[in-house]
């Protein structure tokens, strides 16, 4: 990749609402140019999509509940892992999921409203799948960090206005 | 000075010494809120947390002595062969480096090492505030040499040469330069390097901004030929670690010039704060990935500036270097103090008057671009907003 397309890259991973005026300068290209690193990124499936760190606990009666669970599976001849978890992936309530290395198989983070909402998403969706052998949920206390952001109180600008 | 009341309790040296231009700006900057300032001299990264634990650790392993006066022996070490890897100099830790309290005071007893009442010092403007009275302090003449826009502030050897007499002993020098990110090339300081050597000059050679280059890789005065034996080399943690507020410098220079600014250095601090030394070691042994990653991104945010002031039509040259960007708000014909009043009263914009950097800074603004670009952005449109309004 060339040196360009990585820098936007690294710059869009921290900010995704940059935009294409401010890119170009950032970069030293064109609009035009930035344009085109963008699209064949995204046509090429690099950039997925632009989101945005949200603080849920911070909005009213939309705090939710987080779980990661660990998930033990037989894998299939043939299809390996795959086939398992594109059927956990399809369930809309997984908001990530991810092959794990070490002690189980599948990492599965599902966001839920309440408690009783994913636990019964684990003991009527998940545990039933054939392929799974055994899951261990855990719920998410408290979030300090998400994709580099620190919540709460991140680290303020603590210099004087004017220094030599 | 004759228009200025003495005051017996005060040395004539103190009293000669001018009150800095900026603080006039801070007190009325540091009165207002919600203003976005781009009058900061100094990182906007904290200290990597891999520096701050060491020196965390330090403390917690009980490591609150003072050190040798030098500095401990294995920062110096990691110094030299830091700045032998990335600027080919060559340093013996043992006695021709010395940890310092910023470089600040590397300058200090630098010149307090060198200078007799009288002596000339020829600092090339515009530059850091502190190298005049710096001079002054040591009984010294700070004599300026003034470099503009035209030639992207940079200076000539024909420029210095027609500034030395026969009482000048030294030069002083600062590339990347702060206020106006200008950079030389090797053939630049060539130049210079011949000029030093067929007058007899000591350089000074203020390298802080040094890994803050963006164009092209720095060249440290003391690599050139023969340069090292008259160069005292001095840089730091402060800029290319983000570790300002730690003070912690260091100064290269020959054993001789070296073990005359260790007397005075053991005489007035007796060593760099030794938990801020641990920190800086823990910095040389593995920061090198921080400072690419702060590094890029300063360029990108000069770039942004940089094309943005040139947009609004302001004339900007492209600092190479250091994290200013110095354009001309002259075609306003206001002065760079009134245009800064103005930029802050009226839009909430603290930049630094240029003139407060010496000869050649009228006309000019500092705007340090290392805020967030969010302010960066804001910035720009304010100051078009009224730079608009003035011409």
């Amino acid at each position: 990749m060339n040196e360009k397309a990585l820098e936007v890259l690294q710059i869009i991973e921290g900010d995704g609402r940059v935009s294409i005026q401010t890119l170009s300068k950032m970069v030293d290209a064109s609009e035009d140019e930035v344009k085109a690193i963008l699209k064949k990124l995204e046509d090429e499936k690099v950039i997925l999509s632009y989101s945005a760190v949200i603080d849920w606990s911070k909005v009213e009666k939309q705090e939710g509940v987080t779980a990661v669970i660990d998930v033990k599976v037989t894998p299939q001849r043939g299809v390996g892992f795959d086939e398992v978890a594109e059927r956990i992936y399809r369930f809309p309530e997984v908001k990530a999921l991810y092959l794990m290395s070490g002690a189980y198989d599948l990492s599965v983070v599902i966001e839920g409203k309440t408690m009783s909402e994913i636990a019964r998403f684990v003991s009527e969706k998940l545990s039933t799948i054939d392929t799974v052998i055994s899951t261990t949920t855990h719920f998410q206390l408290k979030k300090y960090k998400h994709d580099g952001v620190v919540f709460d109180q991140g680290e303020e600008d603590h210099r004087i206005v004017v220094t030599p | 000075m004759s228009n200025v009341k003495t005051n017996s309790r005060l040395s004539n040296r103190v009293q000669q010494i001018k009150p800095s231009g900026i603080r006039r700006f801070f007190d009325l900057a540091s009165k207002m809120d919600n203003i976005i300032s781009l009058g900061v001299g100094e990182p906007d990264f904290v200290t990597p947390w891999n520096i701050r634990e060491a020196s965390i650790s330090s403390l917690e392993r009980g490591f609150t002595a003072y050190s040798a006066n030098a500095g401990i022996i294995e920062l110096r070490r990691e110094i030299s062969s830091y700045m032998n890897k990335r600027f080919s100099v060559q340093y013996d830790p043992e006695s021709e480096v010395l940890v310092t309290v910023g470089a600040s005071e590397a300058i200090d007893i630098g010149m307090r090492a060198i200078l007799n009442e009288g002596d000339e010092v020829i600092i090339v403007e515009p530059s850091f505030v502190s190298y005049v009275p710096l001079v002054q302090m040591a009984g010294g003449v700070p004599i300026s040499v003034g470099t503009n826009n035209q030639d992207n502030f940079k200076v000539s050897a024909k420029q210095i040469e027609a500034a030395i007499t026969d009482r000048t002993k030294a030069l002083m020098l600062c590339f990347p330069n702060n206020p106006t990110g200008a950079t030389m090339s090797r053939e630049d300081m060539l130049e210079i390097a011949l000029l030093a050597e067929r007058h007899d000059l000591l350089v000074f050679s203020d390298e802080i901004y040094a890994e803050l280059s963006y164009d092209e890789k720095h060249v440290s005065f003391a690599s050139l030929p023969n340069m090292k034996d008259r160069t005292i080399l001095i840089s730091g943690f402060s800029k290319s670690f983000a570790m300002t507020g730690w003070r912690l410098g260091f100064v290269l220079a020959p054993e001789d010039l070296l073990s005359a600014m260790l007397k005075l250095h053991q005489y007035s601090l007796m060593c760099a704060p030794t938990m801020a030394q641990y920190g800086a070691l823990e910095a040389l042994k593995s920061g090198m990935d921080d400072i690419e990653r702060m590094k890029q991104s300063y360029k990108q945010r000069r770039n942004y500036v940089v094309k943005s002031f040139k947009e609004i039509g302001l004339s900007c040259h492209t600092p190479g270097g250091a994290f200013y960007a110095f354009p001309s708000i002259e075609s306003t014909g206001f002065t760079s103090e009134q245009f800064a009043e103005k930029l802050l009263l009226e839009e909430r914009v603290a930049v630094v008057p240029g003139h407060v950097f010496g000869a050649g800074g009228e006309g000019h603004i500092r705007c340090s671009y290392a805020t967030s670009m969010d302010n960066l952005e804001q910035s720009v449109e304010r100051i078009e907003r009224l730079f608009k309004k003035l011409t």
